[in-house]
């Protein structure tokens, strides 16, 4: 698509960014919606090495942005774009230009890298002018052209944008340095002016890639531009050339002109503004020479900044009243929603929330288990135990019960590699499976018959107590309903040859809990099923489930919250946590040997099959 | 930053190291010279430099100021003892060179070279190409004298080898047999200029000893921004030092020390601490403005700072920059009883969250409540930018509360309105 030269962007310029500039393409695209631009003005991205493509919004809709990993495959795939905006660093900002500059396709470059040295950027402007491109930076933010092409970030948010009236053309032809001054400049223009036709911020360095001159000769070029406002800084010759330029009637139309940095009399010798530039070594660079020069030249120069609105607003009205510019009609943007992010930091949205988390908090500036702080429970050195309470039962447990918990832990730890957790835990280990697809394994094996009997009996035990049900009458109405009693029976142990798991855990009910309520009735009902067969002892799951009542009982919990402890089935999580030491083990204990893959001897098999044909 | 001196010191022991590996035959500048400040150790030094005690010598300072043997600032040709007793009478003393007074903080000593001819070259960067000097009237005469230099262009693009042939027809008849070392060295040295990223180099005089070229008296200044590129080149214990008679307050080192660690820009230069106009102001180019605009209505004797905070900082270091700023201007009342004037400018934020930054200067304004008041401190604020409402009424309310008049504006009100209302007593 062929522009003349002296306009870089209008509304079907297409961009490459270098640079995975999700925010900034987004804020171009939104920027393109609101002038109603047909196409988004960025064509492809650059990702060094990756292809791909990024989701982005055209207005409501997403759509697809096309990802390339070098620039070549991006132009070829897009002959439309002309711009290159690099947003690569000044390590390779230098390299990434003179590579983009090869294609003959590229009018217009903007390097956003600030800190390129000084001959490379040199180096790059004057290959520029070799190849007849126009680059704008380094160190820029980069330009506008109203109502058709944003660069980047020019222009900050769409409130901005649209407040400052960039969403559509006016007559106005704006170029500076800076580009914080260029934003604020816009909404002067805006201000004072029918809006921006145009704006360019070439860049605070000293070598800049193109100049304040050049662009205010593309403006006097533009017929759509009706008159020129510019923006100078102390240091350089730039603004000389301008004087010239006036002068010789290159530049005829209106220019209202501030050179910056009139104050730097007053400063220390060599301080150094805002900009590499901003240094003035010589009488002929300062503001003051500059603004005296420019003024004698017939540019319109205010006194200070502080008249640089008037100057702007009464040029402006000249141009109105002589009829050279017939004032641009404002135009109502379509509404960019906003993003959901955004809104919510503006608290202007709410909505319910899908999760509620009651025991821990990882949202504040320190993490929380149920309201303690991790500081506190390291620095007071909570136990195992009463952390466990905190994230369980959302209180800190007396010492009592918080041991009780942590003995649980220890009793169940590991019963030897040949229970089924273990081994699946080994078996799993040993065909080279990673820790947690081990010990996966084994918890899975966890449940009524192994290890997840403690929820069951606490639930049974306390159902017959609720109940008022003597442990007679309790093994009778289970035995009708030919219920298995959870807790009861052991493979091995019997009477005579106690499970000292279980007496650990009696001896320390007896001397540390306040009751033991459940476990006397389990004792009792222990007392009657042994009498039947020695084997059905009080096994160790039974002990801890009666127990996990009795504590609870004992820390005054109401009827209520116990019973939900109980129905939830949780307390399985005391062996689950438990013997998940145990299983970790296993699987290190594997690992250490190189255990080979496990198969079971087919002479450990029966195998009984029908008898086919 | 971008062009920045560096001592004669570093010059000359990176021209010593690299300036040969740029020339065919080399012109042999050995760089026999050292740097002598508060903490030598002279014994360590003749040892490292046995050549301090066999030759007579040269010793001046080396703070990047000029004229300094028209301040009676060099000694020659003397022996190590004698220059280490000239130089011990001046280390840390004070002294008024070209009007600034500073203190006496690095000389350098090197050998002195018996010469007959003393010879000018510089090399300088503008925007269109680098531009070659030479003349044989060197010395302090040399801008009396400069319609006797000789000047080169070096185009950008084509570089030294596109104007070899012109360096050899610029060389003055004088030279004699001396033309093409000369010529060898002049390019050598672009080369070596422009490889090692030097924004100025200037070698004056320099004479010729045999086959060498002996460098006298040297300025350079270097493109810091090439840093990553040169490192290895300039040498590890390169540095760019203040200039002469910069004395920074605890303050303003507080501030380049807050500026170093983060990524924002935090600035802060005290012009007087007495005065009543203390622009606190967000972006380069707007503070420049802002400074500007109080001198343009004719404050400039008033106007206590020059400062600025951007890049979008923190919340906390907008409150420990804010802080520096209050804890200065509320230290004494004005003589006159003037209120003391806070201008808190800025023009449109591109992405600072302005309601953000305000809440560190907030912080920082609830502290010093009291003395703000005891100093009948008043309040000016302009900024627009992401949440700028907020940001306003937030500060407005906190400053009422305190009981300080305040004004705010938003982007509605032109930029440097505040200062004009401001320099109403």
């Amino acid at each position: 698509m062929s522009r003349p030269d002296y306009l870089l962007f209008d509304r079907n310029t297409r961009a490459l960014i270098y640079g995975l500039q999700t925010k900034a393409v987004q804020r171009m695209l939104d920027f393109d919606y609101c002038c109603r631009r047909d196409t988004p003005s960025v064509g492809a991205m650059i990702d060094p090495g990756k292809n791909g493509s990024e989701k982005m919004f055209w207005g409501k809709k997403e759509i697809f942005i096309p990802v390339y990993g070098d620039i070549k495959s991006a132009l070829m795939a897009n002959p439309d774009i002309d711009v290159f905006i690099n947003f690569a660093s000044f390590r390779s900002a230098y390299d990434t230009t003179l590579e983009a500059m090869a294609f003959d396709q590229i009018r217009t470059l903007v390097v956003i890298a600030e800190g390129i040295p000084e001959r490379q950027a040199r180096h790059m402007r004057a290959v520029s002018q070799q190849r007849g491109k126009v680059i704008i930076g380094p160190a820029t933010v980069g330009g506008i052209t109203a109502g058709a092409f944003k660069v980047a970030n020019t222009g900050g948010t769409i409130e901005s944008i649209i407040e400052s009236k960039l969403h559509r053309p006016g007559s106005v032809g704006f170029v500076s340095k800076s580009g914080g001054m260029s934003n604020e400049a816009y909404n002067i223009v805006a201000l004072n002016t029918d809006g921006l036709y145009e704006g360019v911020a070439i860049g605070g360095d000293a070598y800049a890639g193109s100049t304040l001159l050049e662009h205010l000769l593309r403006f006097e070029a533009n017929p759509a531009i009706k008159m020129l406002v510019c923006l100078g800084e102390v240091g350089g010759e730039e603004e000389w050339s301008i004087v010239e330029a006036v002068k010789s009637k290159k530049i005829t139309k209106p220019l209202v002109m501030w050179v910056t940095g009139t104050s730097i009399k007053y400063m220390p010798k060599g301080i150094q503004f805002g900009h590499a530039g901003a240094k003035a070594d010589a009488t002929r660079e300062t503001a003051e020479a500059k603004n005296a020069a420019l003024k004698e030249a017939g540019v319109v120069v205010p006194q200070s900044f502080d008249d640089y609105d008037k100057a702007i607003k009464e040029t402006y009205q000249k141009l109105v009243k002589k009829g050279v510019i017939k004032p641009a009609a404002d135009v109502e943007p379509p509404v960019i929603p906003m993003d959901y992010a955004e809104a919510v930091a503006r608290n202007l949205v709410r909505k319910p929330t899908n999760f509620t988390c009651t025991i821990s908090d990882d949202s504040k500036d320190e993490l929380l288990y149920a309201g303690h702080k991790i500081s506190t429970i390291i620095g007071e050195g909570y136990s195992v135990g009463e952390t466990i309470g905190l994230l369980w039962f959302k209180e800190r447990l007396p010492r009592w019960a918080a041991d009780f918990m942590e003995m649980v832990l220890k009793l169940c730890a590991d019963h030897g590699p040949a229970v089924s957790g273990a081994h699946n835990t080994i078996v799993t280990a040993r065909a080279g499976r990673d820790l947690m697809s081990a010990v996966a394994s084994g918890i899975l094996t966890i449940g009524p018959r192994f290890g997840g009997a403690v929820a069951g009996a606490a639930l049974m035990f306390k159902a017959a107590v609720d109940e008022g049900q003597t442990p007679q009458q309790f093994i009778s109405v289970m035995k009708k309903k030919n219920i298995k009693i959870q807790g009861i029976g052991h493979r091995i142990k019997s009477l005579k040859n106690p499970d000292m798991r279980v007496v650990l855990l009696k001896e320390y009910a007896r001397k540390s809990f306040p009751k033991t309520r459940l476990l006397d009735y389990a004792l009792e009902v222990e007392q009657l099923t042994t009498a039947k067969k020695d084997t059905l002892i009080l096994n160790v799951d039974g002990a801890i489930g009666v127990l996990s009542v009795d504590m609870m009982y004992g820390l005054g919990w109401d009827e209520e919250r116990i019973q939900s402890v109980v129905d939830s089935g949780g307390l399985n999580g005391l062996f689950l946590l438990g013997r998940t030491i145990g299983m970790i083990g296993h699987y290190m204990d594997q690992n250490r040997q190189k255990a080979g893959l496990y198969r079971h001897p087919w002479d450990d098999i029966l195998y009984d099959l029908p008898s086919g044909k | 930053m971008a062009q920045r001196g560096i001592r004669e010191y570093h010059g000359k022991r990176m021209l010593a190291r690299h300036l040969d590996s740029f020339i065919k035959q080399g012109v042999g500048y050995e760089g026999h010279i050292v740097l002598v400040d508060e903490n030598t150790d002279w014994k360590k030094l003749e040892k490292e430099n046995p050549w301090l005690k066999k030759e007579k010598l040269v010793a001046k300072p080396d703070q990047l100021f000029g004229k300094r043997g028209k301040h009676g600032l060099v000694l020659v040709n003397k022996n190590l003892a004698e220059t280490r007793k000239w130089i011990e009478e001046r280390l840390g003393k004070k002294q008024v060179v070209n009007g600034i007074e500073g203190t006496l903080t690095h000389f350098i000593i090197e050998l002195c070279v018996a010469h007959e001819a003393e010879y000018y070259a510089a090399i300088k960067s503008a925007a269109e190409c680098d531009y070659i000097y030479f003349s044989l009237e060197g010395g302090i005469n040399v801008e009396e004298n400069w319609d006797k230099v000789v000047t080169i262009k070096v185009p950008v693009l084509g570089g030294i080898e596109e104007v070899a042939a012109e360096v050899d027809k610029a060389m003055p008849a004088e030279l004699g047999k001396n033309r093409e070392l000369v010529a060898n060295f002049l390019r050598g040295l672009y080369r070596y200029f422009a490889a090692m990223h030097f924004a100025y180099l200037e070698i004056n005089p320099f004479a010729i000893a045999g086959k060498k070229i002996v460098p006298l008296d040297m300025v350079a200044k270097l493109d810091d921004t090439a840093e990553f590129l040169c490192a290895d080149m300039w040498g590890s214990d390169i540095e760019f030092p203040a200039a002469f008679g910069q004395n920074l307050s605890p303050e303003e080192i507080k501030i380049r020390e807050l500026d170093a660690l983060s990524g924002a820009s935090l600035k802060l230069t005290l012009l007087n601490p007495d005065g009543i106009i203390w622009n606190m102001v967000a972006g380069g180019g707007a503070s420049v403005i802002y400074a500007d605009t109080v001198c343009d209505l004719g404050f400039a004797k008033e106007l206590a700072m020059y400062g600025e905070y951007s890049g979008n900082p923190s919340t906390s270091l907008t409150y420990e920059y804010a802080k520096v700023v209050l804890d200065l201007m509320t230290r004494k009342s004005d003589k006159k009883k003037r209120p003391k004037t806070l201008i808190l400018g800025g023009g449109i934020a591109n992405f600072t969250d302005v309601a953000k930054t305000f809440t560190g200067i907030i912080k920082a304004l609830n502290e010093y409540g009291d003395k703000l008041k005891k100093v009948n401190a008043r309040i000016f604020v302009r900024r627009g930018g992401p949440n700028y409402q907020e940001g306003l009424a937030n500060l407005k309310a906190a400053a009422e509360k305190l009981g300080v008049p305040i004004e705010v504006h938003g982007p509605e009100y032109h930029m440097t309105r505040v200062v004009s209302d401001a320099l109403k007593f």
